[in-house]
């Protein structure tokens, strides 16, 4: 058995849109956690992409299949619908080429999970108006040391996919592990979408 | 001096085969001799075996010395041993020469098996003895594991030539393989690699001295030949930088306006292709490099790799060098989109090196965590 540390309630709603034994693609997998999480809950058939040789080794160790390759080169690796599921975990905002990865991502698989940290939640606005750029437990970074370089809100997010006519299956958006239903781009800090072409 | 992780002393064992081999070419080995060394342990499963495929000029002597006072241990010594990645306390580690070789296996400077003529005299083969490809030697691989009653392996590792050799293997035995670490590989050889091998082969082959492979007969070696191919095949294995910071445009003196030795570069070569002319075989040189020339699982599959791939059983490790530009990242990333094709359980790693295709026999620290990280999870 796997054991967790501290409950990740982002995982739980991931899981809740993968299929049990499905074939998924989590792009920038980190030290593996998320596909660990999915084998051991759903039994998943998972690989990860990840750049970074330290996360990459971490994988390895733990058993997470991974492909060391640059998401910013897309994904020619992988053929066209050959993934139930492709998963981005809040990774999109440090993504130079987003267009291409998301087009990408619904390339290689029938649906796609996209997870962000909004931008419009109210204390980065609050931060905002006080004078300096957002920092908090979503936001680590500072200004100058940020790989963020593409953060959105969800209402940019939901213009984004309209544009690209990306269906949105289905939303969450969460605040300390709490579901957020009431004006989500003020009050939400996470936002995690189900997504498929339309 | 041994160090504290080494293998140790070791013998190498020759194993005799009297059964023929028929080769890819059509042709038939009546008889063969294969020369390898093993390190570590069988376990009384017999399911703790690592084959270790060599590349073009390696051999069985993989690891350890044969005495204390030898200067240099096996080709991969950094690799294998006690606690080392490969670890000797857990596998049971096999090295052999490939046939065609010049190490001991059967090959174009083995002696003939005799005739039924007595009054003929012994000699070697010479340019009788046949092509060999991937395929053959995988193939006289498994005879070998035959003969030393081992059915499965628990991981066959190989880099560049060798690293062909361990994806033939999924292919040709999808049931004795549980695991392939194919390292510095590729599915086969471009029109630019094998222009390499054509020129080294040219090198020797118009050498006065070659006789068209008989030169044992004339009791010469076609050393100049073999030093350029050698020479040459050096300069592809290393990167434009590695070469750069290695020697730059160190002189050995000064500038002498004379075609002598005045680049340390120049030195270098002359050293490496003087040492291999001294101790490798032309003809064996000329086969291992066809052999590389000819491997495409694929060709039977209308070029499509992951139909070439799609019996295959094996759980993979894939690794590539940045700078290796002989067989570059993207031709392990074919291999490696090939067994996601086929759902394959496979890990991809992309190692940043200096070194070009040398990398693979390096002890950089990153590559072999990746090794040793991979291999503490094979199961014996």
């Amino acid at each position: 058995m796997v054991e967790f540390t501290q409950f990740r309630q982002d995982f739980a709603i991931i899981a809740g849109w993968v299929n049990f034994g499905g074939k998924v693609l989590d792009l920038g997998c980190g030290d593996g956690e998320l596909l660990t999480y999915l084998r051991a809950s759903l039994e998943v058939k998972g690989y990860g992409v990840e750049k970074d040789d330290a996360n990459w080794l971490a994988c390895l160790q733990n058993g997470t299949n991974v492909i060391q390759m640059d998401l910013e080169d897309g994904l020619s690796g992988f053929e066209d619908q050959s993934f139930d599921t492709v998963i981005l975990s809040q990774t999109l905002q440090a993504m130079h080429n987003t267009e291409e990865i998301v087009q990408e991502m619904l390339r290689v698989g029938r649906e796609i999970i996209v997870t962000f940290p909004n931008f419009g939640y109210w204390r980065n606005r609050m931060q905002i108006t006080t004078g300096t750029m957002p920092v908090s437990k979503t936001l680590p970074y500072q200004w100058f040391d940020t790989p963020n370089v593409h953060l959105c809100t969800i209402n940019d997010f939901e213009q984004f996919c309209k544009n690209h006519k990306i269906d949105v299956i289905e939303r969450k958006v969460i605040t300390d592990g709490n579901e957020v239903n009431f004006m989500p781009n003020l009050l939400g800090n996470l936002a995690m979408y189900r997504l498929k072409s339309s | 001096m041994l160090e504290n992780n080494s293998v140790g002393i070791v013998t190498a064992q020759t194993a005799h085969f009297s059964e023929p081999l028929t080769l890819q070419s059509g042709e038939v080995l009546p008889q063969f001799d294969v020369v390898f060394e093993t390190y570590g342990t069988l376990n009384a499963a017999k399911s703790n075996t690592v084959l270790v495929c060599h590349a073009l000029s390696g051999n069985h002597h993989v690891a350890g010395k044969y005495a204390e006072t030898d200067k240099n241990a096996g080709w991969w010594d950094n690799l294998i041993g006690p606690n080392k990645p490969l670890d000797t306390n857990k596998f049971f580690v096999i090295g052999l020469n490939n046939l065609g070789g010049c190490h001991g296996s059967s090959g174009p400077s083995s002696l003939k098996p005799k005739s039924s003529h007595k009054s003929e005299k012994d000699q070697p083969y010479g340019a009788s003895f046949p092509i060999v490809t991937v395929e053959d030697w995988v193939n006289s691989q498994a005879r070998l594991l035959n003969h030393l009653g081992i059915t499965q392996l628990a991981a066959v590792i190989g880099g560049s030539l060798g690293g062909m050799q361990a994806l033939q293997w999924t292919i040709a035995f999808p049931e004795r393989v549980k695991h392939a670490l194919i390292i510095a590989a590729a599915p086969n050889l471009t029109a630019q690699n094998m222009a390499f091998n054509e020129v080294a082969r040219q090198a020797i082959m118009t050498d006065p001295e070659f006789y068209d492979g008989d030169y044992y007969a004339h009791k010469t070696v076609p050393r100049r030949g073999l030093r350029i191919a050698r020479m040459l095949g050096h300069i592809t294995y290393l990167s434009d930088n590695a070469m750069g910071e290695k020697f730059g445009r160190k002189l050995k003196d000064k500038i002498k306006y004379s075609f002598d030795v005045e680049f340390e570069m120049e030195s270098y070569l002359r050293y490496q292709g003087d040492k291999f002319a001294g101790e490798f075989d032309a003809n064996t040189y000329l086969r291992m490099t066809r052999a590389l020339d000819y491997y495409d699982p694929a060709l039977g599959y209308g070029g499509d790799l992951s139909q070439a791939l799609k019996n295959v059983k094996a759980k993979f490790l894939v690794v590539s060098f940045t700078s290796d530009w002989r067989f570059s990242p993207e031709r392990s990333r074919e291999i490696v989109k090939a067994l996601l094709d086929n759902e394959l359980t496979v890990s991809y790693a992309e190692v940043t090196a200096l070194h070009g295709h040398d990398a693979f026999l390096m002890p950089d620290t990153h590559y072999h965590n990746i090794l040793r990280g991979y291999l503490s999870k094979v199961e014996v």
